[in-house]
């Protein structure tokens, strides 16, 4: 079976399930704080990030500002060098493509390379009716694979599991899936690698056909880029006769010269890495090297929906490095699962409702999940300014307002009180034990008040209320709701 | 191109973007939007021999193993390589130099496999080594490129053996930066870009080297002024 994010419960309840996990939590600290101060030293290495940054973030909005124009471009692009070009509006259309040419393949197993647009459409389930086994080949997809388990991290999205845990599910999982692991397997990072390594082999070398993603995708050349470390990438993107990518329209750039940016961005930021161990750039098809049949899947899914928020857009600038996760103090406690989709962290926080809309209690919940301390647009590498697009989303939750909704323009009535009033004092207050993240978090409010949106349900104040801690000097988010809508009725909970 | 089917996903998705855009003024063209460029386009000043000196630096930072030669030590480094190694097999492609590997061959016990068409993945996973060229190297990153022209064969025969040997000509092959490098590169071409060798940072995020790529990555850098 695979697992996805159907039913999953509002951010507070799952959040709290997490900040209860002593192991998880020891397993995410460990994990950010590494990486944390890695990225900062490889960031200091570049005089001009502050540059790079704002070129970055100027070159994402230009093309998100005329999509239509470089994807028509890309399209061409990528047809005239042999490839072959699907639009999908969602995921379903999406998985229907994809399920569609592998049928036609007449293969019955497929090779992945990790991609977060594939788990957005809950590709692997969707492959798994149709009678088509999808191998995940990345080191910690692969363990998300064997646990049955969802993803947790951008990045490394079995990072809720250590090094103890990845040994035995390797020893008790892997035979049913293909080759097992080696007898004795130890905790030994390099040994589980080998594991994999011995895992995998065989299903590359006999996989006809790949499904990845992309990071970047040139429309004036029609080229895609697939940037990783293991090695399953290049594995999933040269050795299959069909190559299929599905990638969210917002991944593509105008220009070669562009990626000039991105590439020195994104490993910096991503793994604290000069460069990744391997990216592999390709256009269309090669004769004799490479797959000779090649499928894009251009997916909307959502955002276009986000792109119809002048506020909301700049979310569509993020390359998906996962700086954000690894500096945030409630994702840390919170863990990855609790944002209910495989964009987890302060990215997701503003991305998942965009995507899917602010219609029911995740979703309404997840604007809530920050402290708004800032440190996620600090270490943003295209500059998205997240703490201004959660309380833009705040606002839309608590007050209701114009919001386009799988393409139609649509009036969104205000959450329910219950619902709301669960959402804002529950998802920090549970997650923030820490009083140096809620010092840092009032500063900011103080600071971005003129951004707020008039009439914020100060959320600082509900924290306040559930923990011993200094009280932010605004009302509280009962006696506000009390005055403003109303009823004044009892104590509020998830609906 | 001309004239595709009727496609009403990709008309609704393009309809979808454009009422999206409502905001942006009509008479604004995709290159209107500025995009300031006030970064690098490299990192400081190098002397031709600092900018050699530092693609090794930061190759042997992420453990590949670098060697320097002129044309004339080249066959004798080669064949030590591959010996110390053990390897019996090794794909060498089209437009190798024929001297590199003059002190490697049947003699030595050495089966060198050419890269053919024919070569499947199971024969070229028994393949030992693999010995190539790149198409450039960038010395801010310490990366190797290589664009499957002449000495650098099919992208599969860099990947699927264990052992990988890549001689860079230096210094005409190395450039300081990123930036650099794309301006030399052919988009058209497929491009594969090598940091290091194999690695992940999927436990605890931490780097672990050797993964599904090469996980011995060997870089000769071949002094052009060299005798």
């Amino acid at each position: 079976m695979s697992r996805t994010y159907v039913g999953m419960p509002a951010f507070p309840r799952a959040a709290a399930r997490a900040v209860d996990d002593a192991v998880l939590r020891a397993n995410l600290r460990r994990a950010t704080h590494t990486i944390r101060d890695r990225r900062a030293a490889a960031v200091a290495e570049l005089a001009d990030w502050a540059q790079l940054r704002t070129a970055a973030a100027a070159i994402k909005d230009r093309t998100l500002r005329h999509l239509d124009h470089y994807l028509l471009r890309l399209e061409e692009n990528v047809t005239r060098a042999g490839g072959t070009v699907h639009w999908a509006a969602d995921a379903d259309e999406a998985n229907r493509i994809v399920t569609r040419l592998v049928r036609d393949t007449g293969e019955r197993e497929v090779v992945k390379v990790k991609s977060m647009t594939t788990q957005e459409t809950g590709l692997n389930a969707a492959l798994e009716e149709a009678g088509i086994r999808a191998y995940e080949t990345d080191l910690a997809e692969l363990v998300v694979q064997l646990g049955d388990d969802l993803p947790s991290h951008l990045l490394v999205p079995a990072i809720h599991r250590n090094r103890a845990e990845i040994r035995e599910l390797f020893r008790d999982r892997m035979g049913a899936w293909g080759r097992p692991a080696p007898e004795g397997l130890t905790d030994r990072p390099a040994e589980l690698a080998e594991a994999a390594r011995l895992h995998l082999r065989e299903k590359f070398l006999r996989a006809k056909v790949a499904v990845s993603g992309a990071n970047f995708m040139v429309a004036e050349t029609g080229t895609l880029v697939v940037v990783e470390s293991e090695g399953n990438g290049r594995m999933c993107l040269t050795l299959p006769e069909t190559l299929i990518s599905v990638v969210g329209i917002e991944k593509t750039v105008p220009a070669w010269r562009d990626l000039e940016v991105f590439l020195q961005l994104l490993p910096r930021s991503s793994t604290a890495e000069r460069m990744n161990p391997y990216t592999t750039m390709w256009t269309g098809t090669t004769d004799g090297d490479g797959p000779s049949a090649f499928h894009l899947v251009l997916l909307d899914n959502g955002r276009s929906d986000a792109l119809a928020d002048v506020t909301g857009r700049q979310t569509l600038r993020c390359i998906r490095c996962s700086a954000c996760l690894n500096v945030c103090p409630v994702y840390e406690r919170a863990g990855g699962h609790a944002y209910g989709s495989p964009y987890p962290g302060p990215i997701g926080a503003v991305l998942t409702p965009q995507l899917r809309g602010t219609a029911s209690p995740l979703e309404q919940s997840l604007p809530f999940a920050s402290s708004l301390c800032g440190a996620c647009y600090e270490v943003c590498p295209v500059a998205i300014d997240i703490p201004e697009v959660l309380l833009h989303l705040r606002e839309r939750v608590v007050e209701g307002g114009e919001a386009t909704v799988r393409g139609v323009r649509t009036v969104v009535r205000p959450a329910r009180r219950r619902a709301l009033e669960g959402a804002a004092a529950r998802a920090a207050g549970l997650v923030l034990d820490h009083p140096a993240a809620l010092r840092r978090a009032q500063r900011l409010l103080y600071r971005t008040r003129g951004l707020h949106p008039r009439r914020l349900p100060g959320p600082g104040r509900a924290w306040s209320a559930a923990r011993d801690l200094p009280p932010v000097p605004e009302e509280s988010f009962r006696d506000w709701w009390a005055r403003t809508r109303g009823d004044g009725a009892g104590r509020g909970g998830t609906a | 191109m001309t004239g595709r089917p009727h496609d009403p996903a990709r008309e609704r998705v393009l309809a979808r973007i454009r009422r999206a855009l409502a905001d942006v003024p009509r008479h604004e063209r995709p290159g209107d939007h500025p995009v300031p460029r006030a970064y690098a386009l490299t990192h400081g000043e190098r002397t031709a021999a600092e900018r050699v000196a530092l693609l090794a630096a930061h190759l042997e930072d992420y453990r590949a193993t670098v060697h320097r030669a002129g044309a004339a030590e080249l066959p004798e480094l080669l064949t030590g390589l591959l010996r110390r190694r053990g390897a019996r097999r090794v794909v060498v492609p089209a437009g190798v130099p024929p001297e590199w590997l003059a002190g490697v061959g049947a003699g030595a016990g050495v089966e060198m496999v050419p890269d053919t068409p024919g070569l499947t993945t199971g024969e070229l996973d028994r393949v030992d080594s693999v010995v190539t060229g790149c198409a450039l190297a960038v010395a801010e990153t310490g990366t190797l490129v290589l664009d499957g022209g002449p000495g650098q064969g099919r992208r599969r025969i860099t990947l699927v053996p264990d052992h990988h040997v890549c001689v860079v000509r230096v210094p005409s092959q190395v450039v300081d930066s990123v930036p650099q490098a794309l301006g030399r590169l052919d988009p058209l071409r497929p491009l594969t870009w090598i940091s290091g060798p194999s690695a992940t940072s999927d436990i605890e995020l931490d780097r672990v080297e050797g993964v599904h790529g090469p996980r011995t990555l060997e870089v000769v850098l071949l002094d052009e002024a060299a005798p």
